[in-house]
């Protein structure tokens, strides 16, 4: 079955390449191209899913190719529950992106689908790496079309907020390389060898000295949360956002910024646990700051794009606070609420984006009384922002829900005032939403331009429906998504409580429970967290004075 | 069984899918309507089979829950998606689909013609599904999917005509009333989410059996339970329009008046005091949050009822009604005569949704008057509306034998008990206001002279559509509060309150901790008690008469004149709304802005943000000052520094 995951990452490539070869003027075939990659590499991620067993610990479908042998250094790839779902998010969006484009994007069209697909390549590979060196690669690759779809498909602002959304990212990321290359030589150094295996990386990890994990905790840390990006790294975001087209909007705020938060669980709680333990609070903090601070400045915006990228520091906010309460609810809530976040702030940003097509402005003040001109966009538009303000029975509610619920238990941070200022962006969250709702529908239209607006037509339909169909899915039927990565946020917080408390209330499947229908190849798992801790202990140096 | 209770709740979730659906392409209102007000009768004509199924149970079995599917599971947290039939959740839903029903008939008239016609009756069924989960729900997280999708409803039905204009503080659309309404009310949920949060901690479950069979074994007044509940009761306040969150209901008005009616009278509103009901045994733990239950119903009771005294909006003064009602309810709540507030709850329904649909008849005669100064006179066009009115104003003023006096009877007599004289004045102070108010509103609406324009208006009855669901309401007025007489009126029966003894099996708990095993109370006191309050409406709505049944306006102008001051304040709502407006909005906006935005962002972080960009390009223009080109300079910096190299390894 590796397959599937070889394919999901060859396909976007292979598309790149065809798309460069073809003809510029062929615009049906670059168009029937991009969409057909995308449908194939959607149909993959799907076939993923259904492939993945979530009773089974650890990576699956993993593939291990040599790259830089003497270091240990490999094309790594493999999928957990964790990073499944944001997977098949990244080919969902990608999609939705490339279908939102082909009405919007008119010239030099060509560069612009193969500018997608490699994207499409790019963040998958971010989600699947299981090596550091690779991950990297990945991590930084995503930079460049990035880059080139905001500064050359952008708006009259494109240069200066391609270029901020590069420097700003790529300044901690140089961070992030110094301390994989870091751990590779500690590894070198203590366990036998360089590496950039994760997985060998996530059992020498805890047994860093603390002072270690503090600096590389920082220069990972650093990296991801400007991509969240948390309060106070968050300025590129408004500014890449209003300049980028519609696509690249999605994409930013459906993908790219759970690039992020996906970092943090990964590499920071992972690799360092007891660092993290000494900041949790710290991050939820500024988590929380950023649970507000997004939704009063959203609260002031005028122009939309604005508004929703400010929403979206808000909404970021309630996921770094469901990580770093290091509990199962918390990051369950954290990981749902990446997809959530990218299904409701994606559909706000593509209606936006069909709003800009008819009127050529963003300023709320230039609409006003559309319901009875576009009313099926107007149900649309409704439902993606109840989504977006966590209204329960749509998907944003239990994520929120559970997020909020996880820093309120934590053993970890252990203080409620947590949750307790969290929950006040649930009530934000009503009043910026119905403000920016209000203005665009509702009233009579002051503006003759917005008389004889068209409503939507069947393309905009295919964008759009799929994904209500999904808010009212993961709403009342959270649990196929939840089952995902319940496993693995299992093991990980047992091992966390392990490490702080010496002691879990965690439940794990024993492995004579775990049904055992495939013969599992028995690595050095790092998901028996008992016996994996004791050995982890005995290695670990002593405590300096 | 499992099926029918499963039924109750989702055939109306049926119409609403396929009213909104498919309604916009069904040209026939007769269709839509039918579809509309059926399924809400059908969940009735279930609701009544499954309270004839519990009746025969043998009281302690009368609980009985279908578990439809596992909704949310992580970690340790699982809740379910599954519904409870016992005493309380079927009184309400009969009361929901009953009432609801009626109304929805009604607006069948009401909204002829409308363009929104489908959408109005797919909101309507919305409503009344999430309305049906929020009292038939087994756990508090899938109530508080019905109580926000009620809000839900609520904010869309008060939108429902999203091209209209209606005054208010802040306020230029009646959209803008409904969205006042949804944040105060999230404002609300915000306290219920962390009370959840606070259970989920207590108890490991968010399930009502298992909170309130395990409540017993926690310390009475612990700092938790105390916490919790509060903050449970800032969501009532929102809900049910209670001091503080109290000022979106009348600005709810805005909305259709059967939307009134259901919603905002007769149903969603008591959701807080169906929320105390169901778990009063946890806040029966919590002596300090009852009282302070109690002080803010009575509190709301008396002030929105002086406000009603002055409006002259038919339906404001409804709505302050409802206000000062629902702090009836309240107050019983926080005295832990928790069955006398459901009563009110249900007598309440019966009366005020009559009212609010009398007022319907009225506005719609009067083509979407609603200013009671140019009404008048129209008990001689509108005879049936306006005996069913009166028969709602008896109601309400607490008159026997009508249903307002049973159970406002019983609120009185158990706040007598508990909170003493003082609370009791305060209410029968309230109850006054409430017979004066009414009674202003019949005389002002239907006595005096006609003060419309009688050359294009024509007001006449309301078509039977509309008529008969008032004459069901008008004859519940009169019998329903027969379903509690107090035992001091009947002392030879054994339990004539049948609604108490049906719920007792659920309050009996909390009764418990609250040390109130009922004693054997002295009649003779409570005959003095219930005679006094009844003197005291009588003359209250007496004085109204008298005052305003002769010529209305100019008694209106008179008192307007001699109470000053004081007229102006009750006119303008105790100026709550301004304070709330310059206090909060306007700061938060202006914070916002000012502050959060322009400074703090743009000026500051983005300042910083800049400036690092701008000091690495001066950094860089300055040192490439030093990249000339010429060969010889270099050959000189190389030199130089070669010495001092040489001169430093030379010297140390």
């Amino acid at each position: 079955m590796e397959w599937i995951l070889l394919g999901l990452l060859a396909t976007p490539l292979v598309g790149f390449v065809l798309i460069l070869l073809l003809p510029r003027e062929r615009l049906r075939w670059i168009h029937a191209l991009s969409i057909a990659v995308g449908l194939i590499t959607f149909g993959l991620a799907i076939a993923l899913w259904i492939a993945f067993r979530p009773e089974q610990p650890g990576f699956q479908f993993r593939i291990a190719l040599r790259w830089i042998e003497s270091l240990d250094i490999g094309f790594r790839v493999g999928v957990d529950g964790i990073s499944l779902l944001l997977v098949v998010l990244t080919t969902l969006l990608t999609l939705v992106a490339l279908l939102a484009s082909l009405e919007a994007i008119r010239h030099r069209q060509k560069e612009y689908y193969a500018m997608l697909l490699l994207l499409e390549t790019a963040m998958l590979g971010v989600f699947v790496a299981t090596d550091t060196f690779l991950f990297y690669v990945f991590w930084e690759l995503v930079l460049i079309p990035m880059y080139f779809i905001i500064g050359i498909w952008g708006g009259r602002n494109r240069i200066y907020a391609a270029l901020k959304f590069f420097l700003y990212t790529l300044v901690g990321s140089l961070l992030m390389l110094v301390g994989i290359v870091w751990l590779g030589v500690y590894a070198q150094q203590h366990a036998g060898g360089f590496t950039g295996d994760l997985e060998r990386l996530q059992q020498i990890g805890p047994t860093l000295p603390l002072t270690a994990q503090r600096w590389l905790f920082w220069a990972f840390a650093l990296s991801f949360c400007i991509k969240v990006p948390l309060f106070p790294l968050h300025t590129w975001l408004p500014d890449a956002h209003v300049e980028a087209p519609t696509a690249g909007s999605v994409i930013l705020a459906g993908v790219l910024l759970k690039m992020g938060t996906y970092g943090l669980v990964r590499f920071n709680l992972e690799l360092f646990p007891q660092a993290s333990f000494e900041y949790a609070p710290l991050l939820a903090w500024l988590g929380v700051i950023g649970i507000v601070y997004g939704a009063l400045v959203a609260f002031a915006q005028s122009d939309m794009k604005k508004l929703i990228a400010y929403s979206s520091v808000s909404h970021l906010g309630f996921i770094v606070l469901g990580i770093f309460s290091m509990t199962v609810e918390g990051l369950q809530g954290a990981l749902l609420q990446m997809v959530n976040h990218g299904l409701s702030t994606g559909m706000l940003f593509l209606c936006v984006g069909m709003l800009y097509e008819r009127r050529h402005t963003r300023e709320l003040a230039e609409f006003g009384g559309l319901a009875r001109r576009m009313p099926l966009f107007a149900v649309l538009l409704a439902l993606a922002v109840l989504s977006s303000a966590g209204l329960p029975g749509l998907n944003g509610f239990v994520g929120e829900f559970l997020s909020l619920l996880g820093a309120a238990q934590s053993r970890f941070l252990d203080n409620f005032v947590f949750a307790a200022i969290g929950v006040s962006g649930v009530i934000l969250a009503a009043a910026y939403l119905l403000k920016f709702y209000h203005a665009l529908m509702f009233g009579e239209p002051s503006n003759p331009e917005n008389y004889h607006l068209r409503d939507i037509g069947w393309l905009e339909r295919l964008q759009l429906i799929p994904l209500v169909v999904l808010f009212v899915w993961i709403g009342l039927f959270p649990r196929p998504f939840l089952h995902l990565s319940e496993l693995s946020f299992r093991s990980m917080v047992a091992k966390l409580e392990q490490l702080r408390f010496g002691i879990t209330t965690i439940e794990l499947p024993t492995p004579q429970a775990a049904p055992a229908a495939e013969p599992v190849q028995p690595s050095p798992s790092p998901l028996e967290p008992q016996r994996f801790l004791e050995e982890q202990l005995r290695r670990m140096p002593p405590p300096r004075p | 069984m499992d099926f029918l209770i499963a039924a109750i709740p989702l055939i109306p979730l049926a119409g609403f899918l396929t009213l909104g659906l498919f309604g916009w392409r069904w040209r026939s209102e007769t269709v839509l309507g039918a579809l509309g007000s059926g399924t809400v009768g059908l969940s009735f004509l279930l609701s009544t089979i499954v309270l004839g199924w519990l009746l025969q149970l043998p009281e302690p079995q009368r609980s009985y829950t279908v578990v439809l599917y596992r909704w949310i599971e992580a970690g340790t947290f699982r809740v379910e998606l599954a519904f409870t039939v016992d005493p309380l959740s079927i009184v309400f839903a009969l009361v929901v689909t009953g009432v609801g029903f009626l109304i929805h008939v009604y607006s069948i008239g009401y909204m002829q013609g409308d363009a929104g016609f489908w959408r109005f009756f797919a909101y309507l069924n919305l409503f009344i599904f999430m309305m049906l989960v929020l009292v038939l729900s087994n756990n508090l997280l899938l109530t508080f999917l019905g109580w926000e999708g009620v809000g839900l409803c609520s904010y869309l039905l008060i939108g429902f005509w999203y091209n209209r204009r209606f005054e208010g503080v802040g306020i230029l659309w009646t959209t803008d009333a409904g969205r006042k309404a949804f944040i105060m009310n999230r404002i609300g949920d915000a306290g219920m989410l962390l009370a959840m949060f606070l259970l989920v901690q207590q108890f490991g479950s968010l399930e009502y059996s298992t909170i309130n069979a395990q409540a017993a074994s926690l310390a009475m007044g612990s700092g938790t339970i105390v916490a919790i509940t509060l903050l449970l009761f800032l969501a009532c306040t929102g809900k049910s329009a209670q001091i503080p969150l109290a000022v979106w209901l009348p600005d709810a008005m805005a909305g259709p008046t059967p939307v009134s009616a259901l919603i905002h009278a007769a149903t969603m509103v008591t959701a807080g005091v169906f929320l105390v009901s169901r778990l009063a045994p946890l806040f029966a733990l919590a002596p300090a949050t009852l009282n302070i239950i109690a002080a803010v119903g009575a509190l709301t009771a008396l002030t929105a009822a002086t406000i009603g005294l002055v409006q002259t909006d038919i339906k404001k003064v409804l709505a302050y009604s409802t206000i000062s009602q629902l702090g009836f309810m309240f107050t019983a709540a926080g005295v832990g005569a928790f069955s006398a507030a459901v009563f009110h709850v249900v007598t309440h329904a019966f009366f005020k949704a009559l009212l609010f649909l009398g007022a319907g008849a009225v506005i719609h005669a009067l083509h979407e008057q609603q200013d009671i100064r140019a009404m008048g006179g129209l008990r001689r066009s509108m005879p049936t509306t306006y005996r069913l009115f009166l028969v709602a104003g008896l109601a309400i003023a607490g008159i026997p034998p009508l249903s307002g006096f049973f159970s406002k009877d019983a609120i009185l007599w158990h706040v007598f008990e508990e909170a003493g004289i003082l609370g009791w004045l305060v209410l029968v102070a309230a109850a006054f206001c409430t017979a004066f108010y009414t009674f202003r509103l019949i005389a002002l609406v239907f006595h005096g002279e006609e003060r419309f324009d009688r050359r294009h208006l024509h007001p006449h009855e309301a078509p039977a559509v509309m008529r008969v669901p008032l004459l069901i309401l008008g004859f519940l007025s009169v019998v329903g509060g027969f379903l509690g007489i107090p035992h001091a009126l009947l002392p030879f029966v054994d339990s004539p309150n049948l609604l108490e003894h049906f719920l007792e099996p659920l309050f009996t708990p909390a009764a418990a901790l609250l040390g109130k095993i009922s004693a054997p109370a002295l009649h003779w006191e409570e005959y003095v008690l219930m005679l006094l309050a009844t003197a005291v409406s009588g003359a209250g709505a007496l004085s109204a008469w008298r005052l305003f049944s002769a010529d209305g306006l100019a008694a209106e102008q008179k008192i307007q004149q001699r109470l000053g001051r004081l007229y102006q304040l009750l006119w303008r709502k105790y100026y709550v709304d301004e304070f709330y407006q310059k206090l909060i909005v306007e700061p938060v906006q202006q914070v916002s802005e000012r502050f959060f935005w322009r400074f703090l962002d743009a000026a500051l972080i983005d300042g910083v943000v800049n400036g690092v960009a701008r000091l690495v390009g001066q950094l860089g223009s300055i040192v490439r000052r030093l990249q000339t080109g010429v060969a010889q300079s270099y050959a000189m910096v190389m030199l130089v520094g070669i010495l001092a190299l040489l001169s430093w390894l030379v010297l140390f």
